[in-house]
């Protein structure tokens, strides 16, 4: 007798996420639990946007400072050095609007959005600084001045939900919903965005990253609890794709900082970094992440040759 | 749990009045209010109508969907009528219900139909001695109608076993079997046997304040041993359900989970 896998029966389809104007890109559109070719449609693979900052970072270590340091200083030189290592999306943070860093303007903001967008041909994520109060007052200023461009704006939050949905949907862009590692909140924050008259399938989650070491194990477990009760048991408000904001977490960590000599039994850093930040990207792949925003080149690479094995 | 919503029924002397007028908008009010509210199937009682049935139910069902995008519970005696809503049923939304058979042999033509248009019908578990006495003799019933179904050709997963709902005021120590009647029913087959009850005859005949009460309370007991569907006021009991659902693990709690 042959054996035959049992397969699942789903309950719903994760939307697809097409962004960008010129050069499009695609994430989501999924019919089964991450990689179960066996049971579902699986039209596109997640997809990595690498993570630029509109200042000069305040908190890169020196792993990521040997790669970007002599570009960014320029937020668009930035971008296009990304585009040149084959980033098919570029994560924009606009760090320098936070009132603890320089408190810049949204015009400023806005402006810099504006720039990149005229020059560079890639799809574009714009993020706050993850002020609450401070990205109710840059996001709407930059989703207008990005209208028409198709981005993905973010973060909403509880605390600003309001504004940055409102700003969302007039400049016509997809909506990072953000909220504390918890399913039912997450549920919750998604039923008032589309109370608001959002389209609930231009909706990412965001149910905040944590770095392996750091929490991991419990957004993993979030994602799939939220992954589980919107494409298994239908929940709609949860049946929608993922963003896993890697870069922003891994590269606060000890184990990507601390050098050989303090701590020689670590082995070397350079490998050290960024297999920290390649095997906590890889693995919130298979707890449902459909978008990674990620810093280091070579980390994306791993993640992209893990990505592509699995597909093939 | 599936509800349909039991508005259009002759009981009603706003639906009655306009059936007799034919007057389309007090059908597609009441439709339209009951798919809002939440109802999955829109139930069309027009009785016994032994005369012009055919058309009647006809109307009835096209005045429905053309408002309102959900299949529709076809309730009457009437075999013709019957077959007549059956044929001018638009399936698009899903199929829709006959309501009912028994094991009354005059009622068996209604299996008939379910075969002939691969729909699922109401087995009503009353048999030829009167109403039943207790969850017992329900499930006896149930197991004859189930026996009877396969005669026809009807699969057991398109039949909706109704224990018979009656009323708390005159007969009180039934609505216990009932609730048993809902566990015992389910161990009738693997996969469990889909289960239906008119909800609201539990509170017939009680003071208009104490219906509402009885009839959500009632149907929260129901839920917890399983039932499949209730033919119900949709804005009356939207609540219970999705708490019930809520409680029971079947959808997952948010603060604003009513509002969905």
């Amino acid at each position: 007798m042959n054996f035959s896998i049992p397969k699942e029966t789903y309950a719903g389809i994760i939307p697809e996420i097409v962004f960008g104007k010129g050069k499009k890109a695609y994430f989501g559109g999924q019919s089964a639990l991450p990689f179960h070719f066996f049971e579902g449609h699986f039209p596109h693979k997640p997809l990595i946007a690498f993570e630029i900052q509109d200042q000069i970072p305040e908190d890169y270590p020196e792993e990521l400072a040997k790669t970007y340091s002599s570009v960014w200083d320029d937020t668009l030189r930035w971008a296009r050095f990304c585009e040149s290592l084959g980033a098919q999306a570029i994560a924009l943070r606009l760090t320098s609007t936070h009132p603890d860093s320089r408190d810049s303007k949204p015009e400023e903001a806005a402006d810099k959005v504006k720039k990149l967008l005229s020059e560079i041909d890639l799809p574009l994520i714009i993020l706050g600084s993850n002020h609450t109060e401070k990205d109710a007052d840059v996001l709407p200023i930059v989703a207008d001045a990005s209208r028409g461009y198709n981005c993905i704006i973010g973060k909403a939050q509880e605390g600003n939900y309001k504004t940055v949905v409102a700003s969302a949907m007039a400049g016509g862009h997809f909506l990072i919903a953000m909220s504390d590692l918890d399913v039912n909140l997450a549920k919750q924050l998604n039923i008032l965005i589309t109370q608001m008259g959002f389209p609930r399938e231009k909706i990412i989650i965001d149910p905040m990253c944590s770095a392996l070491g750091y929490g991991f194990e419990y957004t993993y477990s979030v994602m799939e609890r939220i992954r589980i009760a919107g494409i298994l048991q239908g929940d709609s408000m949860l049946c929608l794709p993922m963003v896993a904001d890697v870069g922003f977490y891994v590269w606060k960590t000890k184990e990507t900082q601390a050098s050989e000599s303090d701590i020689p039994e670590w082995g070397s850093l350079h490998e050290r970094a960024l297999m920290w930040e390649a095997v906590t990207a890889c693995s919130f792949l298979l707890s449902g992440a459909d978008l990674l925003i990620m810093r280091h080149p070579e980390a994306v690479k791993i993640v992209n040759r893990f990505m592509n094995d699995l597909f093939s | 749990m599936l509800i349909i919503g039991e508005r259009l029924s002759v009981i009603s002397k706003k639906v009655r009045e306009a059936i007799l007028k034919k007057d389309k908008a007090p059908i597609q009010d009441i439709a339209i209010e009951q798919w809002k509210a939440g109802a999955h199937m829109i139930e069309a009682n027009i009785g016994p109508a032994e005369d012009d049935g055919e058309r009647l139910m006809e109307w009835m069902v096209t005045t429905i969907q053309e408002v309102v995008p959900l299949p529709v519970s076809l309730d009457t005696t009437n075999p013709r009528a019957m077959e007549a809503g059956l044929k001018v049923h638009n399936n698009q939304w899903g199929k829709p219900l006959i309501n009912s058979t028994s094991l009354d042999p005059e009622r068996f033509i209604m299996f008939e139909l379910a075969a002939k248009y691969n729909v699922p019908i109401i087995a009503l578990t009353v048999g030829k001695g009167g109403l039943p006495r207790d969850a017992e003799e329900r499930v006896e019933i149930a197991l004859q109608l189930m026996e009877k179904a396969a005669e026809f050709g009807v699969s057991l997963e398109d039949i909706y076993l109704d224990p018979l709902v009656l009323q708390i005021s005159t007969s009180q120590e039934q609505a216990k079997e009932v609730l048993r009647a809902i566990k015992l029913f389910q161990d009738l087959n693997d996969p469990p046997m889909k289960t239906i009850v008119g909800l609201s005859n539990i509170s017939n005949g009680c003071p208009k304040h104490l219906r509402p009460i009885i009839n959500k309370y009632f149907l929260a007991l129901l839920m917890h041993e399983g039932l499949t569907a209730a033919i119900a006021n949709p804005s009356e009991i939207i609540e219970v359900v999705k708490t019930i659902n809520v409680i029971k693990g079947k959808t997952l709690y948010a603060h604003s989970y009513l509002e969905i």
